[in-house]
């Protein structure tokens, strides 16, 4: 983009008056807002841009062109499982009998993508080792909250309602707590061991100490560190003594996909984020979807409405026994927690998501998580030298250092990261988890060939010499992209969020 | 390098705790805000406030993270560090010299349940 003929802000286009649009001059005024009630109209007119449709036009393709996604390069964000989303997803997503449908129609005139989504649920229950599956909510954080609520339901139905306490690791996702406490719960932090896994003992205090108040604990395996947590069985069989259910927070799933079955480690209740792990969309272009599994006797707190299956025997007086198999929407039973967001949930996402399954099929589902370990591992041998490895040993999906090995040049995880721009490759995940100083977390995902993966360690090892030779490039990295080191400081504490207060205006 | 200043006490989670009389100065530590980073938001309690030792009572947001603030100790807060609201910055600046809080102490003995200077910088040191 020349940043010169086209950087400036819509605002800065905007000539007073101009219009993209015309319309007769004596086109019929049905409606005016002198309808509207007083208190209802505008005082002054909206601070909106004035632009010619060619200048928005020009503007906002221009923009487009900094976008940096998994199409445009490797992008190997920690914790996020950026893969590559499958062409075949859009095109079938895409079919005009499926976006034109409507939430309300009745279920006779859409028995087709009733199946899709029936199947869908089925098919995460059996990657899940769960029983059944809801696709209502919306992203991870919403099906986090959807699986506390059925574990409060699950409590408050066998009147135990005092269990409020929820058991989450130090190094959890930040959505973790922030679920519990949305949920009307009190989140209790267990602590880790160095090796970054579940300090079993104090777990094992805690339970001793307030078991009896525990609804449950919320745990990520393979955790934020990319490590299996050796302890899980013992750990679900503890919580589950001491009466509490066990939630798995699917964000790492991608790397035992195929492998092993949350359900049979002994989780109650999880969430999968179809935008992680099932290549739908993720980030700014999602929208995402967060189904949420439950073992058996737990089906009947999920969220409505549910699709369900159904044989129908009829017997017809000419035609004689008829038998209709089908399937039918459920809008509430008693037991149920209710609505927890519009309708379905993003059915769109469902379907790439069901497209991706089948499109890899039994055989090759089986590849994904082998395949992402794979490449994390060989990421993680091949860096080891030039970056702090904290933590020894097989990682899984994703391998987090702590910065570069030698800390005398004082080039931190920040100054490695904003180099990396320079180099055409999406930044990892860096100064999470919080469990060290200078995190850089990353996350190949199983799509990457062993040279895109080479070709990416070989700028790591460069910006690790350059720290030596040269720091002050990299510290004032990035120098090129559209808009070099921005102030983070000063964006925190004087946030400039529009043009009108760019201008100097409160 | 991190300082470590003598005659207060330190707890696991980082804060410091300087202690006068029945009241003591509730901060972070020098190892804290270098660990933090920028920092550019400090959420604190108002006055009258009850806070407990081993709970929280505030956070400290840097550009890296947002980390909660453990009270070392129970008592009622008597004034806040009202300078920190508009100079964040002041916790990177000298985190000792800026304290947060400052406590009267219901339970002096829970200072004991701390360590001085000493194991602090060990502690930090692992």
């Amino acid at each position: 983009m020349n940043r010169t003929l086209y950087g400036n802000l819509i605002f800065e286009l905007s000539k007073k008056g101009r219009k993209g649009y015309s319309l007769p001059q004596d086109y019929d005024r049905t409606h005016t807002t002198a309808e509207l009630p007083a208190a209802l109209r505008r005082k002054e007119a909206a601070r909106l841009p004035e632009c010619d449709e060619l200048t928005v036009v020009r503007h906002y393709t221009n923009l487009s062109h900094n976008n940096f996604g998994v199409n445009d390069g490797f992008y190997p964000l920690g914790s996020c499982t950026m893969k590559y989303n499958p062409v075949i997803n859009e095109d079938i997503a895409g079919m005009k009998a499926f976006a034109g449908l409507h939430p309300l129609q009745p279920a006779v005139t859409c028995q087709g993508a009733l199946e899709v989504y029936y199947n869908l649920q089925e098919s995460l229950a059996e990657l899940a080792g769960l029983k059944e599956f809801t696709l209502n909510p919306c992203a991870g954080a919403h099906g986090e909250l959807t699986g506390l609520m059925v574990i409060r339901s699950y409590h408050e139905s066998r009147k135990d309602a005092a269990r409020t306490k929820v058991l989450i690791p130090d190094s959890a996702h930040g959505t973790n707590p922030a679920s519990a406490a949305v949920c009307g719960l009190e989140v209790v932090e267990v602590k880790s061991l160095a090796d970054g896994t579940v300090d079993v003992e104090h777990l094992r205090e805690l339970l001793s100490e307030m078991g009896s108040e525990v609804a449950g604990m919320m745990m990520t395996n393979p955790n934020t560190l990319g490590i299996f947590e050796p302890r899980v069985l013992e750990i679900t069989e503890m919580v589950h003594k001491a009466g509490g259910l066990m939630y798995y927070d699917g964000a790492n799933l991608n790397a035992l996909l195929g492998e092993c079955r949350p359900g049979d480690m002994g989780f109650d209740v999880m969430h999968i984020n179809l935008h992680k792990t099932f290549s739908t969309p993720h980030g700014g272009g999602g929208p995402g979807s967060g189904p949420v599994g439950v073992r058996e006797g737990l089906e009947q707190f999920l969220p409505t409405p549910r699709v369900k299956k159904v044989v129908v025997n009829y017997d017809i007086p000419e035609d004689g026994p008829t038998e209709w198999e089908g399937f039918i929407v459920d809008w509430g039973t008693d037991s149920s927690l209710g609505s927890v967001g519009n309708f379905f949930g993003n059915f769109g996402v469902m379907l790439k998501a069901y497209t991706y399954i089948l499109s890899l099929g039994n055989e090759n589902i089986k590849q994904v998580g082998p395949l992402a370990t794979l490449n994390a591992n060989y990421i993680k041998e091949r860096l080891k030298g030039d970056y702090l490895l904290p933590i020894k040993g097989l990682c899984k999906h994703e391998v987090v250092f702590d910065g570069l090995a030698d800390k005398s040049t004082g080039v931190t995880t920040m100054d490695v990261a904003k180099r990396l721009l320079d180099y055409g490759y999406h930044a990892p995940t860096i100064y999470f988890p919080l469990l060290f100083h200078e995190s850089l977390m990353i996350e190949p995902t199983e799509n990457e060939s062993k040279e895109t993966i080479d070709a990416f360690i070989d700028v790591m090892h460069k910006i690790a010499e350059e720290a030596k030779t040269d720091p002050e490039l990299v510290k004032t990295a990035p120098h090129n992209t559209p808009i070099g080191r921005v102030d983070d400081v000063l964006a925190a504490k004087q946030p400039v969020t529009t043009y009108w207060k760019m201008l100097g205006n409160e | 390098m991190a300082k470590f200043e003598e005659g207060l006490r330190y707890s696991e989670s980082h804060e410091y705790i300087r202690v006068e009389g029945e009241y003591g100065f509730v901060g972070i530590s020098d190892y804290a805000q270098h660990a933090l980073g920028n920092v550019v938001y400090v959420d604190m309690p108002e006055v009258d406030d009850e806070v407990t030792a081993g709970e929280e009572f505030g956070a400290v947001e840097s550009v890296k993270a947002a980390s909660d603030l453990i009270s070392p100790v129970s008592g009622t807060v008597v004034e806040v560090n009202e300078a920190l609201e508009d100079k964040p910055e002041l916790l990177n600046e000298d985190a000792f010299a800026n304290w947060i809080i400052k406590v009267q102490l219901s339970d002096k003995s829970e200072l004991e349940n701390l360590m001085d200077a000493k194991a602090y910088e060990a502690f930090c040191a692992e």
